[in-house]
């Protein structure tokens, strides 16, 4: 019983890591018409970034949320700059900059290597939440309950962004229609620039409290984005609502999987993937934004 | 013109044919079979690149699946001809179900469902230990002898890889000229338009694929019985993405140019491999530089540069059209 409680707890804590992944990807995705194959990267990025200022080798120690949070602000101002510098160039060639972010994945995992080395970093527990919570005979680890909590509000905040304020406004106007909503004088091509911005910080902060769940290794990249694909198909590209549903489904999905059957903990987000693509191959909430 | 390319094709068929006894050291020899053997992938890449228009991410699962299934079976004691024929039977199933899911969708969409459904074969590779034995990998003890003749020295591998790499060329240039290949052509400029003729595009799109996947397999057994080992490694994205890199650096959508591409990565990756150990910060280098400032390629670059200059300089300057630019609905 606790084995099967635990098993849900972390399956619904790596759901909300993967919302915070794939809700960049797929807003990304939403108003780029791009699947942005850097996002992995950014994810491994501000993990090792977020670890560099908790170490302590530059010469002073942050609080984890404090390292967390300028980690997300490091990538997200690089992930503006490469939207700026790289992807405005080939404005209007999908599949250029598709190539192009798959390019900068290369040099950034590269670079990470060269950085960090090859060995696995792992990433101390913030303090405080190292401890458990007891529900009568359940027992659950505080952090990932804490995890789930910052999913939650991320989900909800996001949601107030793009329901109620001006920018999520012209963002859902980018999404559908770019060419209207120019004519309208959104300037589209700033959204992009926040966009990426915004997707890429959100994937840097989960990469941080992701640390001490997945700890921070060369090729976390390559482990974290497919699944951010595999949850943006499922749930539909560009809808918030799907990335969420989406992204705890395959928490479960792949938490069972590695549980229940180690050797094909990968194969079985296969299943899913069959099942969406041949029913609905549009995603299960394609074509609504929220 | 044709006169001149078919005496072209044979002197180059010679050349390569003499390439191993007119070079001296085994190690050069070896790099030009990897070529081959990568261009033979990048071939079978190329056909639904530049022909289909269906770029995929997720080719190096299929040459892995092949190059996987003749390393188990060999491993587990059956013989070269029965393993070679099952891996390349089990990587068109695969092959099937890949292009049966991935052609659901089109575009960018496809780029997506093929990388996702690579990465699953990865982490297939990686992690279904009892079978692909993970990182350690598969070893093959022994090279088959095909017409009793051995393929251990490198010579001899050379010599096969050079055969069925003319068959592959000349495969794909009756696949890419006939009918079916015009029709190819149609469903990735025209694909509403040749709904309407009567085409079945998404059959036409389906058997391409298997076409490329049937190159891809072909490639991944030459490459398992060429290191002698199969590991995870081969089936990576960058993988994928090198196979993607010979196809665009070449020029998608012609003969030569992904055989030009995949020399071009072959050499560069060997000898960069040789200085620094940097080669993945190399290729992604590499190919957002071609995706940036040559978008069409090397070959076809050239080519275009060479008529420009053959007609005379005041026509140079006419844009070149992306090969992989998105067709208009």
């Amino acid at each position: 019983m606790t084995f099967w409680l635990l098993l849900t707890v972390n399956s619904v804590t790596f759901g909300g890591l993967l919302f915070l992944l794939s809700a960049g990807f797929s807003l990304i995705f939403g108003l780029m018409r791009i699947p942005n194959l850097t996002h992995g990267s950014m994810f491994m990025a501000g993990a090792y970034l977020g670890t560099t200022l908790l170490a302590g080798t530059l010469g002073f120690t942050l609080d984890f949320w404090l390292a967390s949070v300028i980690a997300a602000l490091e990538v997200a101002i690089l992930g503006g700059l490469m939207e700026r510098l790289l992807l405005r160039r080939l404005a209007g060639q999908q599949l250029a900059q598709v190539l192009v972010t798959l390019g900068v994945s290369f040099m950034v995992a590269d670079l990470c290597l060269m950085g960090w080395g090859g060995d696995p970093v792992s990433v101390a527990t913030p303090a405080g939440l190292g401890g458990f919570a007891r529900i009568g005979a359940a027992v659950f680890p505080l952090y990932r309950i804490a995890v789930i909590l910052i999913a939650v509000v991320f989900a909800v905040a996001l949601w107030l962004m793009l329901e109620r304020t001006r920018l999520g406004a012209m963002i859902r106007a980018g999404v559908d229609d770019p060419q209207m909503a120019r004519v309208v004088g959104i300037r589209v091509s700033r959204l992009f620039t926040i966009v990426f911005a915004l997707g890429a910080g959100l994937a840097a902060f989960a990469g941080m409290i992701g640390g001490p769940i997945l700890s921070v290794y060369p090729g976390l990249d390559q482990d974290m984005l497919p699944l951010a694909l595999v949850v943006v198909i499922l749930g539909g590209t560009g809808s918030l609502l799907g990335s969420f549903v989406g992204s705890i489904v395959i928490g479960f999905i792949y938490n069972f999987g590695q549980a229940l059957v180690p050797e094909l903990a990968y194969f079985v987000l296969f299943l899913p993937m069959v099942l969406v693509l041949v029913l609905r191959p549009q995603g299960l909430f394609g074509g609504q934004i929220l | 013109m044709i006169g001149g390319t078919k005496i072209a094709g044979v002197v180059a068929i010679l050349a390569l044919a003499a390439a191993p006894y007119a070079i001296k050291e085994i190690y050069y020899v070896n790099i030009a079979s990897q070529i081959l053997l990568y261009a033979i992938f990048a071939l079978g890449l190329s056909v639904l690149v530049g022909y289909a228009g269906l770029v995929s991410l997720g080719h190096a699962g299929l040459f892995g699946v092949a190059a996987y299934a003749a390393a188990y079976l060999l491993a587990a004691g059956y013989g070269h001809a029965v393993a070679v024929l099952a891996a390349l039977a089990i990587a068109l199933l695969a092959t099937a179900a890949f292009a049966a899911l991935s052609l659901r969708a089109t575009g960018i969409s496809f780029i997506m469902i093929t990388l996702a459904l690579g990465e699953i074969l990865w982490g297939l590779a990686y992690r279904w230990i009892s079978v692909t034995n993970g990182d350690n990998g598969i070893n093959v003890a022994t090279r088959p002898e095909p017409f009793g003749l051995p393929l251990v020295s490198a010579r001899g591998f050379y010599g096969a890889t050079l055969v069925v790499f003319l068959l592959a060329v000349a495969a794909t240039a009756i696949f890419v000229r006939s009918p079916f290949g015009a029709a190819v052509c149609g469903t990735r400029d025209q694909p509403r338009r040749m709904t309407a003729l009567g085409y079945h595009v998404w059959m036409i799109r389906f058997w391409t694929f298997m076409f490329s996947g049937l190159l891809t397999s072909v490639a991944g057994i030459l490459f398992v019985y060429y290191n002698q080992f199969i590991s995870p490694q081969a089936l990576a994205l960058a993988a994928s993405a090198e196979g993607l890199l010979m196809v665009i650096s070449g020029g998608a959508g012609t003969l030569l140019g992904p055989v030009v591409g995949a020399a071009l990565v072959v050499v560069v990756k060997n000898v960069v491999s040789g200085y620094i150990e940097r080669w993945n910060f190399m290729l992604g280098a590499i190919f957002v530089a071609i995706v940036v400032f040559m978008p069409e390629g090397l070959v076809p670059g050239a080519v275009r540069l060479a008529r420009a200059a053959w007609r005379g300089i005041s026509r140079a300057r006419t844009e070149a059209r992306a090969p992989f630019a998105e067709p208009k609905p």
